[in-house]
């Protein structure tokens, strides 16, 4: 069989839906934002129709200046799954953000030895697919 | 109202297969309830309560082993919620029972992953689709690095070393040396896991549970039947169960179900730390095991570490556990959680052997469900053979 020309993003891609539609259209403008309750102020991520705290539907988009440190990680030496088993390793990672929030999400332009829990990081964005951005972060310069 | 001593287990079944090309997931199941009644000293015609997961079986589940086995249960409990489902279905069972809901409940779990080569641990990273997993699986979470990511924490914040994990896997396998029916029996070392290749960092081969095929239940009755039964009854004390997660980005990672189901348990079970003469807890991962313990009281956070060492978790140590060899060692099918309970049942019993912990009289379980670092369950018992 031929090899395809492209090589097809394999990785799992999130179903983008009414819900958080906001906040990937945001990333793929290269914006990471979380979201604050009107009502009762208590933070969350990841974005979801309601506060957790009060259940307000009441939300406010709050852009973060994108900086955080890193709150634990790993490096993956081995995943099975398709477009992990070809980039081995990978760092995962939970980066608390400025604001106060945890996301995982993955370090890159580093390698494993290199990353420090309480390490300055930024965000970087990676447009994978013409609809999808994810936030990844790296070092802070 | 107290579920306390009212309710006990009856009879138990491990099932001995570590590799069953041969069999059906819903054969090893139907052989493990055939096993647990024969032990208890009743018959399939007793049983009016089934519990199972139902997953890895199709939309009808419970449903379906059921009329595998043509049962017509008056209560049912299908609790999915990963490796402790099991732990948590007893606890259920025994509020079931107190409350009159049924009299004989069967626990039964089945699985084939081995001879059908799951990667239970570092395989699919899709999700399910739900929203949580919307901001996970892109970046490519695994069961292993999700435990790994708590091991990195708690070494970062507490000195936590990778010899301390070590010995932990080290003591399964002497333990599993002393169980005929364990997967892997061959002595092993710290040296042996700390040179076995680096999975997820800081976790290397070793401190990862195996994966085998297997199979066990439970039968459950009320303490007053289970007096009359063949074997001495295993009174089921206290039970709790919780669940932790990201907590809206908000969650202290190192704090696990276990503080809350632990504490519930205790309090409901009416017995002191001090009390519990052997423990079986979740071992997945080495790190599962010392963050339990912590979460649980047997230790101060941050002090795992120490607690682990120094041979104390041996079934001749000061606090043993997982005398069977644990899902490190003696076999880890996807969701041991059905195993915890039948070692401790059979440790109260006094029928362990060379492995058998001295004057065990009370006993207690903790399973884990998911994965520590992501979204997890934990469900407690406490048993007794008084």
């Amino acid at each position: 069989m031929p090899e395809p020309k492209e090589k097809k993003y394999a990785k799992p891609l999130p179903h983008i839906d009414e819900e958080n539609r906001p906040w990937w259209e945001a990333l793929k403008r290269h914006e990471l934002y979380i979201q604050k309750c009107r009502d009762c102020g208590d933070l969350r991520y990841y974005p979801r129709a309601l506060c957790t705290n009060c259940l307000s539907s009441r939300t406010e988009w709050l852009r973060t200046s994108g900086h955080g440190k890193v709150y634990t990680f790993t490096a993956t030496y081995q995943n099975q799954a398709a477009g992990f088993r070809e980039s081995l390793p990978y760092i995962m990672a939970y980066v608390e953000l400025d604001e106060g929030l945890k996301m995982l999400t993955n370090l890159v332009e580093c390698r494993p030895e290199q990353v420090k829990i309480g390490m300055p990081v930024e965000v970087v964005y990676e447009d994978v697919t013409p609809e999808v951005t994810l936030a990844k972060f790296r070092p802070a310069r | 109202m107290s579920l306390s001593r009212k309710t006990a287990v009856a009879g138990v079944y491990e099932h001995p297969t570590r590799f069953a090309p041969d069999k059906s997931m819903f054969q090893i199941m139907a052989e493990s309830v055939r096993g647990a009644l024969d032990d208890a000293g009743l018959t399939i015609k007793d049983v009016d309560g089934l519990a199972t997961t139902g997953m890895g079986m199709g939309g009808m589940g419970i449903i379906s082993f059921a009329d595998y086995l043509n049962l017509t249960p008056n209560y049912v409990d299908s609790t999915a919620i990963g490796g402790s489902s099991f732990v948590a279905h007893t606890a259920h069972a025994a509020a079931a029972i107190a409350a009159g809901l049924c009299e004989v409940c069967v626990v039964v779990y089945g699985s084939t992953a081995a001879s059908q080569r799951f990667a239970i641990g570092t395989g699919g990273a899709g999700g399910s689709g739900d929203p949580p997993d919307q901001y996970d699986a892109p970046f490519g979470v695994t069961t292993v690095g999700a435990y790994a990511m708590i091991a990195q924490r708690h070494m970062h914040d507490y000195g936590t070393t990778p010899e301390q994990l070590a010995e932990i896997a080290v003591t399964m396998r002497l333990h599993a040396s002393m169980n005929p029916v364990a997967k892997y029996r061959d002595r092993i070392t710290v040296e042996d896991v700390l040179a076995s290749r680096v999975i997820s960092s800081p976790l290397h081969l070793l401190d990862c549970c195996i994966i085998s095929d297997g199979g066990g239940a439970l039968v459950i009755t009320s303490a007053e039947r289970a007096k009359n039964l063949k074997k001495k009854p295993v009174y089921i004390l206290g039970v709790g169960e919780a669940v932790r997660h990201a907590a809206r980005g908000q969650r202290d990672y190192l704090d696990i179900a276990a503080a809350q189901s632990g504490k519930l348990a205790f309090e409901r079970a009416g017995v002191a730390h001090k009390d519990i003469d052997m423990a079986m807890i979740y071992d997945s991962f080495t790190i599962t095991v010392l963050t339990t313990l912590e979460n649980l009281g047997f230790c101060k956070r941050g002090e795992g570490g120490a607690f682990v060492s120094g041979g104390r978790l041996r079934y001749d140590g000061a606090f043993p556990i997982n005398t069977d060899g644990g899902g490190l060692s003696s076999n880890h099918p996807g969701m041991r959680g059905i195993f915890l309970v039948i070692e401790a049942a059979k440790q109260l019993r006094g029928e362990c052997g060379p492995r058998q912990v001295k004057n065990c009289k009370t006993a207690l379980v903790h399973g884990t469900g998911g994965a520590l670092g992501t979204r997890h369950s934990g469900a407690t018992l406490i048993l007794s053979n008084q």
